[in-house]
């Protein structure tokens, strides 16, 4: 699918760029926003969206908080250029809940202690989510290897690992 | 200082056709993109040299894995993800399998590239090694057309490689001729996920007349055959250990060979002290790499024992 590409010549007599059209669906709502096409998608969600729930850790694809899904495939937000989510199908943390009710991985997070600090908690929610998503009854090892991009520095992960086999138990829906 | 989005130029043409214009038209100016787990570390960093940048990501061009009978075409573009779930590739080219597996994390799988992990050069890279021991052949092409080179080749110094600046690699082709062999793989890293490697290692081996197919007691078939060994994180570059292989290749499996090989292997390779590990330690975990791998090739060889032990 050929991307929303700038025209070329486009940086004004400064060697500023100018920002270009995207398009995409976020938490199932399309957006149209004017953005600068390296921009970050972690910064065009938290700065341009306001979906602030989507957390910078590393900022290098190290550390996992900033884990989105994007036309069904768990990526680091902090990695993709904007131009390269055009068009694209994203999930974030605020896409898991619904108005008033916790996903059921939220609800497993809670009830297990898979939450501390929070930090890296909603890269870990969709990590998870994917995980479920690709095998929905997982053995440790698979909870382990499907988390293993996200790091937790609170929890000691045991009840991370807990959390995502309770929802699979109750047959997680994200 | 973090980089400005302002400062830089992405595109995004879609058709590999228009890539590789691009390249040709304004050599050296644009740095192709694809998944962007180097590229974006580099940019984030503010350490990105290059101010244009071309997306490549999603190319149909650069896409799929193609299992011909005696070749399996894999696209440059080609996903860590792609790589490990693919069945030919799980069954027969487990070394790469492993590796793709070993890289990142889930979401680095998900965009990481086995093309881009060629260009980025790293010789830490997990992936390489593999497709040293496989011997794989490189298709790049550019607006002159195509050019078929043998990865051994390609890495020349640190960072350096057998790539024109109008190139891009399209497929890494590899052999389907190594199901008979015993593969083994070790990632030598602080943790298992999201670590680069202090040592890595892809080997492949056969002893003469195959494995354990000799009659017992029969000594005719344990020499080696075929033997291929390479080594990341100890050079600048992915390093086949050619010297190892013509000690071993031909002779039996015993300790006195072990230790020429090990030998050899400590001989061979350049590492240096950094961040990950030591020059000293690296040394001596590949020596025992290649010692293990070796056990394990002669342990493949008909047994001398007893059929009634």
């Amino acid at each position: 699918m050929p991307l929303t590409a700038p025209s070329k010549g486009m940086a004004d007599s400064s060697g500023k760029r100018k920002p270009c059209e995207l398009s995409l669906t976020v938490n199932g709502r399309q957006k149209t926003l004017r953005v600068f096409p390296m921009e970050r998608l972690l910064d065009v969600l938290r700065h341009e969206l306001g979906l602030t729930g989507t957390k910078e850790g590393c900022g290098e694809g190290e550390c996992g908080s900033c884990s989105v899904i994007m036309n069904g495939v768990l990526v680091n937000s902090c990695l993709i250029p904007a131009l390269q989510a055009a068009g694209a199908d994203i999930t974030t943390i605020e896409g898991i809940a619904s108005e008033s009710q916790l996903g059921t991985m939220q609800a497993a997070f809670l009830e297990c202690g898979g939450a501390q600090c929070g930090i890296c908690t909603p890269g870990m929610i969709l990590s998870a989510c994917h995980l479920l998503n690709k095998k929905p009854q997982p053995t440790l090892d698979e909870i382990r290897e499907g988390l293993s991009g996200n790091l937790c520095r609170c929890t000691g992960y045991m009840q991370i690992f807990d959390a995502v086999a309770e929802a699979a138990r109750r047959g997680n829906r994200s | 200082m973090r980089s400005n989005p302002a400062d830089y130029e992405l595109i995004a043409p879609g058709k590999l056709q228009a890539v590789i214009q691009l390249l040709t038209n304004e050599p050296g100016q644009w740095l192709p993109i694809a998944g962007g787990t180097d590229v974006m570390v580099q940019y984030v960093a503010g350490k990105l040299a290059a101010r244009k940048l071309v997306s490549i990501w999603n190319l149909p061009e650069l896409r799929g894995i193609e299992t011909l009978p005696d070749v399996i075409r894999i696209g440059a573009a080609s996903t860590y993800t792609e790589l490990r779930e693919h069945a030919v590739i799980t069954r027969e080219f487990p070394l790469l399998a492993s590796a793709a597996r070993w890289t990142g994390g889930i979401a680095n799988q998900n965009r990481g590239t086995i093309g881009g992990n060629i260009v980025n050069a790293s010789p830490a890279a997990d992936s390489l090694p593999a497709l040293l021991a496989y011997e794989a052949e490189l298709i790049l092409v550019s607006v002159r057309g195509e050019r078929r080179v043998s990865y051994l080749d390609f890495h020349t110094a640190y960072k350096k490689m057998n790539l024109a600046p109008d190139e891009l690699i399209q497929t890494i082709c590899l052999e389907r001729r190594f199901s008979g062999y015993l593969q083994y793989s070790r990632k030598v890293g602080a943790r298992n996920a999201q670590a680069i490697s202090k040592i890595c290692i892809a080997a492949l081996g056969r002893l003469r007349g195959g494995m354990a197919h000799g009659e017992l007691g029969d000594a005719i078939g344990s020499e080696v055959d075929d033997v291929r060994i390479a080594v990341g994180s100890v050079a600048p570059v992915p390093l086949r250990l050619q010297q190892v292989e013509r000690i071993v290749k031909g002779k039996s499996v015993g300790s006195e060979l072990i230790h020429l090989a090990r030998k050899a292997a400590a001989a061979a390779i350049r590492p240096i002290d950094d961040i990950r590990s030591t020059a000293r330690y690296r040394s001596a975990v590949t020596a025992n790499l290649v010692a293990e791998f070796l056990q394990q090739l002669g342990a493949t060889a008909p047994r001398r024992e007893s059929p009634y032990e």
